[in-house]
């Protein structure tokens, strides 16, 4: 156990990562997803739903000039990562996702099921 | 940003929201112009012995509507971005993305050549690179 607690630390560190803005909005045919991850490429974006969990991650890959030192960075780790948890009456296994200039685009559609449906009520 | 929901849906927005503000409360800025943090777009600035590189992270934006000027020794980037507005039937759960005008600022050390610039926009960045000037180089001095 104490062997394996500084290669943890030091995995914890590697994988400090931004956590990118997003926008939801919601509508009646489902949830669309936009989150702002500039500087990722499209082969270095993940995107993975398992089980109820959406996870995006990105590495940021800059070309950058051989011995450049940084003087001022905003941007100061290598990669993002931002984890929602989908609700039931979502259909993970249909998400679409499109990808531009750094721009995310998630679009998640709700269960035939659970689109809505006008519910009478009958007054007894 | 001044209509907030009374039971945030998502704790972490909320925690990065509070330190961006915090940021912007406390940061103590290195210049007059204030590279200051939490801006749009977000900035990084680095240099070589023969250039100064800066990186916008303007992710979305059409590349022809970005205005970079150099005057002075004074680096403005603007423009606007645009986002798509949400029908009047969906619900906004989140709303964190920048959208609006922006323009920043940076100023530049003194020993750049502000006609040798090469602006590229790749993947939602902007990466501007600028020369130094030849005579500004470091160069060896052979002893006689």
């Amino acid at each position: 156990m104490s062997d394996t607690t500084p290669v943890k630390k030091q995995s914890v560190a590697d994988d400090a990562a931004l956590l990118p803005p997003v926008d939801v909005i919601e509508d009646a045919s489902g949830i669309t997803l936009y989150a702002d991850l500039p500087g990722v490429p499209k082969d270095k974006l993940h995107l993975q739903v398992e089980a109820d969990t959406l996870t995006i991650e990105g590495e940021i890959d800059l070309e950058m000039p051989g011995g450049m030192e940084a003087s001022h960075a905003e941007v100061s780790l290598p990669r993002y990562r931002r984890v929602f948890t989908l609700s039931k009456e979502l259909d993970a296994g249909k998400v679409a996702a499109e990808f531009n200039q750094g721009v995310l685009k998630l679009s998640i559609p709700k269960a035939e099921h659970a689109q809505p449906r006008k519910v009478e009520v009958r007054i007894a | 940003m001044i209509y907030r929901s009374l039971f945030p849906r998502d704790v972490l927005s909320e925690l990065d929201r509070l330190q961006r503000e915090l940021q912007q409360t406390f940061h103590f800025s290195p210049s007059i112009r204030g590279i200051a943090r939490g801006g749009f777009p977000a900035m990084n600035v680095g240099g070589t012995p023969q250039s100064v590189e800066i990186y916008a992270f303007a992710p979305g934006i059409d590349p022809a509507t970005l205005e970079v000027q150099i005057e002075k020794g004074v680096l403005t980037v603007a423009g606007e971005r645009k986002l798509p507005t949400a029908a009047e039937a969906a619900t906004v759960h989140i709303d964190e993305r920048f959208a609006g005008r922006f323009r920043r600022v940076v100023t530049l050390p003194d020993d750049i050549d502000a006609n040798a610039v090469d602006a590229r926009y790749r993947d939602g960045v902007l990466r501007i690179s600028i020369a130094r000037k030849q005579s500004a180089q470091p160069r060896r001095i052979t002893i006689q």
